[in-house]
């Protein structure tokens, strides 16, 4: 990455001498394979900088590695059958179901958690928080309901959900808590963003599903729905939470974990790798950081993985003693 | 064709009776239907919905037969085989082009050498103009910093592309050798062209995986169906003359096929590779679902974090590459070899050539001396995304008054009475009125096609989402008409326009459509309205470009004719243009539906609430079944519409004596 591009006719010879060479120097201390560790990177910066900065450590430490492009829900099965190594951001909410599902089938392995806590759940911007007094108390969204309506949700008011593959029981939870509200459900994240940039245009209120960390907070200011708090097994116990006879009537967790996943060939193939990917650990100010250095600062991800792992030596050094 | 309807007005002896009694077979069942959409509130729920018991599992079947295919007969590994092949030439094409470390280990080759090269490519095939597109195409993407994914996307495009013309050539000309294979051929290349581009991505993520090669091979895939016609068709259409003169020259079968059939089927074939080109370009941004790299990875993730004008940067670069590789595949195909006069001088047969090596040469050099001849990092180049940015915002705050204002009226007054209203019918009316209108148009043949098209999709048991997609395309297509057909007609008049209108829909048709999802949704919202006019947008291309071309192709002695008898514009337009016209502007239609078809899937992006979305579930958790049976469901509903426009369209060429 930083070694400064040979000019191209160079790079005929040295390929040539390289290929002659080959086998004989790179691979001296490292147990590793020379196979390139596969990354997927997904569509959202933090994690395609995450990506790139665990990749750019692993080449530190001489391994090769590639970065491909997947879609983050197909991953699992990427992983599963070892096309892809390992993947950097197993969201609890988002992606929890699709991992213990690769989990059942086999194939992949826990790598352990970031520090990093998510959050996923109802969330609002700064300038709803005038319309609408009493936010962010759950009871007070529903009373402000009316305000939230759209012509294809009548009186109701609107909650704006993800897609449906983020598999979130926002309908339960109307339910059980005698909400006013219907569900929409938005068909990707840029059309989340692209609703809460009009609304927050025309200074309307919208009530939409977010998580942390994630770069929109930078960029527009809001805060979470508090519902009922979170306890766990309220999906499942009717008994837990206000409504007695209903499940889903409390929030989502509020520190949901973020993990590592792996291949489960990857301890044996790049054994070296393995043990730093099980040190990794990230925490939600250095996500937000990588994330910012992305959207706001403009960086290409590449670059923005080396300035961070530049300027935040003391952080992933330790990791590869 | 003339062989296929001499055919079938040979079996019809008696011309008028039988198409009469079509005609009332057809009346009486749309009758049928109209009567059971009435007494709907009347109805067993059994003949509403299909009984759930009667839906069939066809998702756990395909399953389970891919899971046969794949584990018990071992074909993973074949598969696993193929895509190892297609890897090693991908890599060679990733180190050229952009510097993978991968054998040869030389590349990336400089972008001005890229540039001139072609610069000068353009130039052999069809002088300065294309000279200026191809350099100009590399150009801009190098100055806008994008120059790493675009060659990202070309490396794959490069050993798409060929492989789809070679297997399509291979299937076009097996198909023409036997009719057996064509007609085991035909319904795939059916099905193939008008199933959704997620419904093959599923199987190809369990059969080869994700990654560049996954998106090489789903991009073959997508690309080979139009070359396989195209091939069969220019072979097909060889002169007896020209195989028999070969034939008393003494060549072998194999000399004949070579030097005989497939030059003399020169312009169809490469007529295909421009479609394999076209198709792949299209795949761009899709495959990058499944690991394709390049230029439409990026732009999913600019889109993710809201950054328009820099997407717009990239959907630039693809319209400029698709236009670009249009254009010189159309004038390769235009091109006839060319002919020295005997003691031309050998260096002037091909100054071409040398002019090209010492460019080559040149820049290489030159990319020694001064690195930004070879590369130009993204904090060097230029953007212009602040000015897209300026221009997309003040644009929106243009129309916003006006599409808020109509955003309710359109929502509760139009959109959701009628969806109710596709939704209220009864799947055996739904059946009854398409039976009718098949059995008018095509007679018994057509309405037991048609039949088994949507008895398929009721017995899926996607029936209500089947219907919504339905109704979401039923609403495009019929606005992309009301907007292609007036502005068709308009441009026709004269060649400048047309030309003019022409090259704004060949933009609209490569723009990627992720693009314009977002200014869409920021201006409706969330919702139908916002889902159905991106379908417009990309509906209407078809519409215009057909309407535009069924018009000026028709014959000038005719135009001439009713000159001189004194007709006015109007009249002409009227009893003459549009008559003879109207076949070609059916296969508009089609297109148009097809396009919408497509379209609408996407379109589940925005949120939606059709197959569209079920097809999105099915992808994230990589479910053939349920996505095959999706796709299938799409399918049928194309190649319903496609079936009964082109009967009715072959009938109504016979009636006006155009068919050769």
């Amino acid at each position: 990455m930083t070694i400064k591009k040979a000019p191209f006719a160079c790079r005929i010879i040295s390929g040539a001498v390289a290929t002659v060479l080959l086998g004989t120097g790179s691979q001296l201390f490292a147990a590793d394979s020379e196979d390139p560790i596969i990354i997927p990177v997904h569509n959202w910066n933090s994690q395609i900088v995450m990506s790139n900065v665990v990749g750019q450590i692993f080449e530190e430490m001489g391994n090769n590695v590639e970065y491909v492009s997947t879609d983050s829900q197909a991953v699992y099965e990427a992983v599963r059958n070892g096309d892809v190594t390992l993947e950097m951001e197993v969201w609890e909410g988002a992606f929890g179901a699709s991992f213990n599902a690769a989990m059942e089938k086999g194939g992949i392995v826990d790598v352990g958690d970031h520090s990093a806590v998510t959050r996923e759940d109802w969330w609002y911007p700064e300038h709803v928080a005038e319309l609408c007094p009493g936010l962010p108390d759950w009871e007070a969204l529903n009373a402000c309901a009316a305000m939230f309506a759209t012509p294809e949700t009548g009186d109701a008011g609107r909650y704006l959900g993800g897609p449906v593959d983020w598999l979130k029981h926002d309908q339960e939870r109307v339910d059980s808590l005698g909400m006013n509200f219907k569900i929409v459900n938005a068909g990707s994240a840029s059309a989340l963003w692209a609703e809460l940039a009009a609304a927050k245009k025309r200074n309307e209120p919208i009530v939409l599903f977010n998580w942390t960390p994630n770069f929109i907070e930078a960029v527009y200011p809001g805060a979470f729905i508090e519902f009922p708090e979170h306890e766990a097994g309220c999906d499942k116990d009717p008994a837990l939470g206000p409504n007695p006879d209903e499940t889903y009537d409390c929030a989502n967790p509020p520190n949901g974990y973020l993990k590592k996943a792996a291949w489960d060939g990857m301890e044996e193939k790049w054994p070296g790798a393995f043990e730093v990917l099980g040190q990794i650990s990230f925490t939600n100010p250095q996500i937000a950081q990588m994330a910012k250095l992305v959207d706001v600062d403009e960086f290409e991800p590449e670059e923005a993985a080396s300035e961070w792992m530049a300027a935040n030596e003391d952080v992933w050094k330790p990791w590869i003693q | 064709m003339s062989s296929n309807v001499l055919s079938q007005s040979g079996s019809k002896p008696l011309k008028g009776s039988p198409l009469m009694s079509n005609r009332h077979v057809g009346i009486c069942i749309l009758v049928l239907g109209i009567a059971l959409a009435l007494a709907t509130p009347l109805l067993p729920a059994g003949l509403q919905r299909l009984p759930e018991a009667l839906v069939l599992p066809f998702a756990d079947v395909i399953n389970y037969l891919f899971l046969f295919i794949k584990d018990d007969l071992g074909f993973i590994h074949v598969t696993r085989g193929i895509a190892g092949g297609v890897e090693s030439l991908l890599d060679v094409t990733a180190n050229l082009l952009y510097g993978k470390r991968r054998w040869p280990n030389i590349g990336p080759i400089p972008w001005t050498t890229i540039a001139v090269t072609a610069g000068c490519i353009g130039y052999a095939l069809g002088g300065w103009r294309l000279a200026l597109l191809g350099a100009g195409t590399f150009v801009w993407a190098a100055l806008l910093g994008q120059w790493k994914w675009t060659m990202e996307t070309l490396s794959v495009i490069v050993v798409a592309v060929p492989l789809a013309v070679l297997i399509g050539l291979c299937l076009g000309a097996a198909a023409w050798r036997s009719a057996r294979v064509e007609k085991i051929l035909n319904p795939m290349l059916n099905i193939a062209q008008s199933l959704p581009h997620f419904a093959y991505m599923i199987p190809v993520v369990v059969f080869i995986g994700v990654g560049p090669k996954a998106g090489a091979i789903v991009t073959i895939i997508f690309a080979v169906p139009p070359m396989v016609r195209m091939t069969l068709l220019g072979l097909r259409k060889v002169p007896p003359e020209v195989v028999e003169s070969g034939q008393m020259c003494g060549s072998t079968p194999w000399q004949l096929l070579r030097y005989a059939r497939i030059p003399t089927a020169r312009t169809e074939i490469l007529v295909g590779v421009n479609q394999v080109i076209m198709q792949s370009l299209a795949m761009v941004v899709l495959a990058s679902f499944i690991g394709m790299p390049g230029l439409g990875q990026k732009l999913l993730q600019l889109l993710q974090s809201l950054k328009i004008g820099r997407s717009i940067e990239i959907g630039i670069t693809i319209v400029l590459l698709a236009i670009m590789l249009d254009r010189f595949s159309k004038a390769w195909a235009h091109r006839q070899p060319e002919h020295h006069e005997r003691h031309t001088a050998w260096w002037y047969q091909h100054r071409l050539l040398l002019i090209w090596i010492a460019l080559v040469a040149g820049t290489f050099l030159l990319s020694m001396v001064l690195p930004v001849a070879a590369e130009i990092g993204r904090r060097q180049a230029f953007t212009l995304s602040k000015e897209f940015d300026v221009i997309v915002e003040s644009l929106l705050t243009f129309v916003d008054p006006v599409t808020l204002a109509i955003r309710s009226f359109l929502i509760k007054d139009v959109l959701i009475p009628l969806r109710d209203a596709y939704l209220w019918l009864p799947f055996s009316a739904v059946i009854a009125l398409v039976a009718g209108v098949a059995w008018r148009i095509g007679g018994r043949r057509s309405a037991v096609v048609c039949i088994l098209y949507v008895a398929f999709i009721a017995l899926s048991g996607w029936w209500d989402r089947a219907m919504i997609t339905v109704y979401m395309v039923s609403v495009a297509v019929f606005v992309s008409a009301l907007i292609g057909l007036p502005l068709g007609v308009w441009a026709s008049r004269s060649d400048k326009r047309a030309q003019r209108l022409l090259v704004v829909c060949d933009t609209l048709q490569t723009f990627p459509s992720f693009i314009y999802l977002i200014p869409v949704i920021m201006l409706f919202g969330v919702n139908d309205v916002a889902a159905i006019s991106a379908v417009i947008v990309f509906g209407t291309v078809p519409m215009t470009r057909y309407t535009i071309e069924g018009l000026r192709g028709v014959a000038p002695e005719l135009l001439e004719a009713s000159d001189m008898s004194g007709a006015t514009r109007w009249q002409k337009l009227r009893t003459v243009s549009f008559p003879m016209a109207v076949p070609t502007i059916m296969v508009g239609l089609n297109q148009t539906v097809m396009f919408s078809l497509f379209m609408v899937i996407i379109a589940a992006f925005i949120g939606t609430q059709d197959l569209g979305q079920e097809m999105q579930r099915a992808l994230s958790s990589t479910d053939v079944g349920k996505g095959l049976v999706l796709g299938l469901c799409v399918a049928f509903m194309g190649l319903l519409v496609d079936h009964l426009i082109t009967r009715w369209g072959s009938e109504r060429q016979r009636l006006l004596g155009v068919v050769s």
